[in-house]
């Protein structure tokens, strides 16, 4: 069984890999609502859909952190694209501190944006869902959250937490037929992670893109690493013991 | 208050389990909590569906977007006038808190619904009925004045003397007038705790109409349970339940009985705790399962006295869908709906007829089907006629059309035969339909809509689906 995506939602839709999958619904006939904070961008990937011919394009400028534009934001685009079937949390920011270095208001924006945002966005939207008894909602998390790391404490902090977000909304909505994917994607080749050192197993967004929305596809609620092999990663990862994790540059 | 930025979503289900919603919430707690809700649901164009206890059972207490305001929270019983017997209550007091506030004191709610858990607020804009309907008519027939917060804040006390076109509106409106926030309601004294039953049996829908009109001059309440399985000959054979009053001397122990701690119901139904009866109700709850049940109700005897009656707890005869709490769920994942017919006297005999046969052919079978007789009243938004009332659950099934189909053609027959519909169990009626039964009585209902809520601020799930213009 493959699940066809028709009317989604794409936050975080102006680069990356939230661009990258508003463009492979749109051309797979979907109508996708694309949101982020930059409006020229938005437009931009509006423009690449409606010139690659299928699918259909809302543009709307937001600001996840204008929490309270959120839910009347969601009325509105649930309103102009007829219902939702998928909804993507693709939004983002990687702030990184360098040694010795401690900063508060950025640790502060990046839960905003990756955390506190989704959770102001999942609240309609799992409702609506709910409601329904059908929907996928997909979280872009990341192996980062596996473990607190030195370059990015807010980062690995916020990933963390938007993993156990989705975890618990997949045991409370997945009874009621509703579908709750994390992706704990590994590097992708995008904005993020332009002049950042030693990254291996770089994947275009693209390929990131395809990658997820095939596993949203099949349905299911699942909580994967993308590629798989950075699940391999992970479990090392996760059971290296604090007194060598600590050493490490990683 | 920023209702469309901040309220909690909720996910909403009507009591059949069969149509739900997403809504934001609200929940005030006096009158200027709930004036600030509308004053902030108007600023920002959000609708507002009022909601008590959730027991409608269709899309009633549904919002389509907009706001729901949850109103259980205004449940202050306010005074009770003892010498006239009327209670004055917000409309967030339950059936279930009536009672027992005015029960030792020798008083019964004249009117109750077949369970005790809907709020009075819910049960005057759904105007209600119970199982003396042709005798008492409805919940509104016994409320004496009650206030009405309008879409602008302002609050009206209305009665028959006081905005009575109004007060016909109100009463029955589903909510789509304002918010009714204050009710005085007038009890029935009662000298027991109890009532004297008696169980009868009939053959035949014929039969059991006969039941009712044999019985209707004395029987205080009349109900009937009919199998809706049972074809061919007897088509529509079932149960009518004759209950009456007692009289002091009738009952000399009855004093003793309106103590409510004697009324609640026994912890447990044939030996099965009532909290977990419905799971034993789920291996039944199929075609086969619910065809086995209903012939073995129709003749399973019940234990009378030599006389043929017993007596019986108001309670325990009044909330028979009490007894076994979250029974709804025995129709879980996919839920029932409820098809009520009221037909005019002279219609219902050959329109109950052809709607058991209808749904027999066409594989839709009613679990359960419930017999009722009804009077005219006042209100504009009424179900209540000089006729009788058929009440049809449905079990949803995998195929959704099919049942819908068979609840359009159920619609057209009630049509056809000068039939009513009720809001407070309809999920399937159209707009038009909903028109042509109500006539006059709902184009003078929407004027004052149109006066009174202009911008259509009070509008549910339920309107979008049978008011013109609400889409």
């Amino acid at each position: 069984m493959s699940l066809r995506f028709q009317r989604a939602i794409v936050v975080g839709a102006s680069s990356g890999i939230g661009a990258a999958i508003a463009q492979q619904l749109a051309a797979d006939g979907a109508a996708v609502a694309l949101l982020g904070r930059r409006e020229r961008e938005l437009r931009e990937v509006a423009h690449a859909i409606e010139r690659a011919g299928s699918g259909r394009a809302i543009v709307a400028a937001h600001d996840v952190t204008a929490f309270d534009s959120v839910a009347p934001t969601f009325d509105r685009l649930l309103n102009e694209l007829g219902g939702l079937d998928l909804f993507v949390y693709a939004a983002g920011v990687m702030g990184s501190v360098a040694e010795s270095e401690y900063d508060a208001a950025m640790d502060r924006a990046t839960m905003m944006v990756n955390v506190l945002g989704a959770m102001a966005w999942a609240a309609p939207v799992a409702a609506h869902f709910e409601a329904q008894r059908a929907g996928t909602m997909v979280a872009l998390s990341s192996i980062a959250g596996e473990r607190g790391r030195r370059p990015f404490p807010a980062y690995s902090t916020s990933k963390a937490a938007l993993t156990a977000y989705f975890e618990a909304l997949r045991n409370r909505v997945s009874r009621y037929g509703v579908n709750v994917v994390t992706v704990k994607s590994g590097y992708v080749d995008t904005a993020m992670t332009q002049g950042v050192k030693g990254l291996f197993w770089l994947i275009p967004a693209d390929e990131a893109a395809r990658r997820i929305l095939a596993i949203a596809r099949r349905g299911g609620s699942p909580s994967v690493f993308v590629p798989a092999r950075w699940g391999l990663v992970a479990f090392v990862v996760r059971h290296l013991p604090s007194a060598v994790f600590r050493r490490l540059n990683f | 208050m920023a209702l469309a930025a901040r309220a909690p979503w909720r996910v909403l289900e009507g009591f059949g389990g069969a149509q739900r919603a997403a809504a934001r919430i609200a929940a005030p707690r006096d009158l200027e909590g709930l004036r600030r809700a509308l004053h902030a649901a108007r600023e920002e164009r959000l609708t507002v569906t009022l909601r008590g206890a959730g027991r409608s059972y269709g899309d009633a207490a549904l919002a389509a977007g907009g706001v729901a305001l949850d109103m259980t929270g205004m449940n202050r019983v306010l005074a009770w006038d003892e010498a006239e017997g009327v209670a004055t209550v917000e409309p967030g007091v339950t059936i279930e808190q009536l009672w027992r506030t005015i029960l030792p004191h020798g008083f019964w709610p004249t009117v109750v619904p077949g369970t005790m858990f809907p709020t009075l607020g819910g049960c005057v804009a759904m105007n209600v009925h119970g199982k003396n309907a042709w005798r008492v008519g409805p919940i509104g027939d016994h409320v004496r004045a009650l206030d009405l917060m309008t879409a602008d804040g302002a609050v009206r006390t209305l009665s028959r003397t006081q905005e009575p076109e109004l007060f016909r509106a109100a009463i029955g409106g589903a909510g789509w007038l304002g918010v009714v926030t204050r009710i005085e309601i007038e009890a029935k004294r009662v000298a027991s705790g109890r009532l004297r039953v008696t169980p009868l049996r009939t053959r035949t829908l014929r039969g059991m109409f006969e039941l009712f009109e044999a019985r209707s001059g004395a029987a205080d309440y009349l109900v009937g349970w009919v199998d809706a399985f049972a074809r061919g000959p007897q088509l529509g054979r079932g149960l009518v339940h004759d209950a009456r009053y007692l009289a002091a001397a009738e009952d000399p122990d009855g004093r003793a009985w309106l103590d409510p701690a004697r009324q609640d119901l026994p912890p447990s139904v044939l030996g099965v705790p009532r909290s977990l009866a419905w799971r034993a109700m789920k291996p039944f709850s199929n075609d086969p399962g619910m065809r086995f049940v209903n012939a073995l109700k129709w003749r399973l005897p019940e234990r009378t006295g030599r006389d043929g009656s017993y007596l019986e707890t108001h309670v325990a005869f009044a909330f028979l869908l009490d007894y076994v709490p979250g029974w709804r769920r025995a129709y879980d994942p996919r839920g029932f709906i409820q098809v009520q017919l009221f037909l005019p006297d002279a219609a219902a005999r050959q329109g109950f007829e052809r709607a058991l046969t209808l749904c027999q052919q066409r594989g839709t079978v009613p679990y359960l089907a419930v017999f009722k007789r009804h009077r005219e009243d006042e209100f504009l938004i009424s179900h209540g006629l000089d006729g009788w009332s058929l009440a049809l659950d449905f079990p949803v099934p995998p195929d959704r059309d099919r049942l819908w189909a068979t609840a359009r053609e159920l619609t057209a027959l009630t049509l056809d035969h000068g039939g009513r519909f009720y809001p407070a169990k309809d999920s399937v009626v159209d707009a038009n339909s909903f028109a042509r039964s109500l006539g006059d009585r709902l184009t003078r209902f929407l004027a004052l809509r149109r006066t009174l809520d202009p911008d259509a601020l009070f509008t549910t799930a339920q309107a979008r689906r049978l008011l013109p213009g609400c889409d």
